[in-house]
């Protein structure tokens, strides 16, 4: 065997799906009788025992509080801490640790950027979202406006759910301040052109944040490459724990924002008479921050760093097609997101039956999705829907249970005719 | 228009349809597609909703899916009636096995009625999510209280 064959039979091997799922102890059990299939990573993905494990030995071997103490669990749980904000760096490729906040996810991080880039707005700027955003990517946004007299204006979405460049390009203009938009649709699975984007807003110095929360579990961003001044996600999303989220910010922006919180650790100095500020990050970092989150997130980068991302995302595309092929075995049932690139995620509905009605019988059959409004009011709107059913796929995830949610659609629409 | 006095009175929820009927259909239904079937067609027997009803008043907040609830207390009889509507197919059901329970009593009857029990008995809960739970408690919740205020009027 040349060396070539047996790096391919290890990749394929890191690559089998079977193999892989053994890593997602919680994946191996049942519901209401019937294997679970689990559908809602895009509401929150499941965790590698690399995860629990690396939380477990923290709180087990390292837990002291970090930055404080003069002993020896201090100086381990502060390596640990400051190790994982290195591996974050490094997923994001941003160019210092100085750039790595930490926050408690994806929407303390926007607000925490909207409430520091107060100082620079004016009565009339303009905040360009797009109409498919989050709730946390347009109310921090809307709390900004109301208290600068901004305006928020959203970009134009097409039928299909991608974004209308000449929506943009139109509303792109000398009043626009601030350009604040989601890599990837959590309703519609859209991958955004973000790059070209990002450049046209950064010719007219405007400054740009980029909700990556459905995209760092699909695709590593860059964003040096990418050029955004501002990168957010949540750590709960990318097969990590909940409770923590990174903010990426361009150093000299953050430099000159203000802080968020005020407390213990993003002082450099107190006194009644003047306080100042510790350096980035710790001086958007008051309180004693998520420790043992902050180490499971590391944790799940790692493990995702040993795994074949071409193979990773070939599997989860073959995913999508399956299920797309299979829509039309469900008379009725009609894809909302039709976008030429999309991550697996596969939001529908069904004439006649209320997206809760197709949760409540999915669940019957040991199948997870989510069902509403995707915390997408607008977007709702748009489709003239009060909600949709949403299948959203991770890597895990297999062909069989693509196959498993449309028997169970079927045999739904059997029961409600 | 408005829900006529006979609409209320027609509803056979709680009335033609009784509890014992709902009780004795379950314990006979083991599998789940054949107990949603039930729920789905007992939401079938949910009268006709007034179009002009489906106002914020009458909206019961808690669920995902929209609920309305009316109301018409029976000067004749002292029972009190409800109507319920809800977008949602096993909502209506879900509503309907409701309605059976508690439709058509007088008030301090209705108040003295231990609905989770109820729920119980009919193994509900271990087969509806908790979200879909809050939406059934929303509703008894506002009956609850419809038949609290008419009680003390």
């Amino acid at each position: 065997m040349s060396d070539l064959s047996v790096a391919n039979s290890t990749l394929t091997k890191a690559f089998d799906v079977e193999t892989i799922r053994r890593d997602f102890p919680i994946l191996t059990q049942e519901i209401n009788g019937k294997p679970l299939a689990y559908l809602d990573n895009g509401a929150s993905a499941q965790k590698p025992v690399a995860v629990l494990d690396a939380m477990d030995r923290y709180y087990r071997e390292m837990h002291s509080n970090v930055h404080r103490g003069a002993h020896t669990l201090g100086d381990r749980a502060t390596a640990a801490f400051e190790g994982a904000r290195e591996v974050v760096r490094g997923f994001l490729n941003a160019p210092s640790t100085r750039e790595i906040i930490w926050t408690r996810g994806t929407t303390e991080a926007i607000n925490l950027v909207a409430n520091g880039l107060a100082p620079r707005l004016q009565a009339g700027d303009e905040i360009l979202l797009s109409h498919m955003e989050h709730h946390a990517n347009i109310v921090p946004w809307q709390m900004l406006a109301e208290r600068t007299g901004a305006k928020v204006v959203p970009i134009q979405v097409t039928p299909e759910g991608e974004l209308d460049l000449d929506s943009f390009n139109s509303l792109l203009n000398d009043r626009t301040r601030i350009l604040a938009i989601t890599h990837v649709s959590n309703v519609l699975g859209t991958v955004n052109p973000i790059a070209p984007l990002i450049e046209q807003a950064k010719k007219r110095g405007v400054i740009t944040l980029i909700d990556g929360a459905q995209a760092v579990p699909h695709f590593k961003p860059d964003v040096q490459a990418l050029g955004c001044d501002f990168y957010v996600f949540s750590a709960h999303k990318l097969f990590g724990p909940t409770g923590i989220g990174v903010l990426y910010g361009r150093a000299e922006l953050l430099e000159e924002m203000p802080p968020y919180q005020g407390g213990g650790e993003m002082i450099e100095r107190v006194s009644f008479e003047r306080t100042t500020w510790n350096v980035l990050p710790y001086k958007f970092e008051a309180g004693t921050p998520a420790i043992a989150e902050a180490v499971g997130l590391a944790a799940a980068i790692s493990y995702l760093d040993q795994l074949d991302r071409s193979a990773m995302e070939a599997a989860e595309n073959a995913l999508l097609a399956r299920a797309n092929a299979l829509v039309a075995t469900v008379p009725g049932m009609e894809v909302l997101g039709t976008a030429k690139h999309k991550v697996p995620v596969l939001s529908f509905k069904i004439a006649g039956l209320h997206p809760s009605d197709i949760g409540t019988l999915l669940d019957q059959q040991g199948i997870a999705i989510r069902t509403g409004h995707h915390c997408a009011m607008p977007l709702m709107d748009f489709y003239g829907v009060p909600g949709t059913a949403r299948a959203s796929f991770a890597f895990y995830n297999t062909l069989d249970e693509v196959e498993k949610l449309f028997t169970g659609l079927q045999k739904i629409q059997r029961l409600f005719t | 228009m408005t829900a006529s006095k006979q609409q209320f009175l027609d509803n056979p929820l709680g009335t033609k349809t009784t509890l014992e009927d709902v009780v004795d259909a379950f314990e006979f239904l083991d599998e789940w597609e054949d107990r949603y079937a039930y729920i789905i067609d007992l939401g079938k027997q949910l009268p006709a909703f007034p179009d002009d009803e489906r106002v914020e008043e009458n909206y019961v907040h808690g669920c995902q899916s929209q609920v309305w609830l009316i109301h018409h207390h029976d000067e004749d009889s002292g029972k009190l009636f409800l109507l319920i509507d809800s977008d949602a197919i096993i909502v209506r059901g879900l509503a309907a096995i409701i309605l059976v329970a508690l439709n058509g009593k007088p008030p301090r009857d209705l108040l003295a009625i231990d609905i989770d029990e109820l729920f119980e008995q009919l193994d509900l809960f271990r087969h509806i999510s908790p979200t879909r739970g809050n939406g059934l408690r929303a509703m008894v919740g506002k009956i609850r209280d419809i038949a609290a205020a008419e009680a003390a009027a």
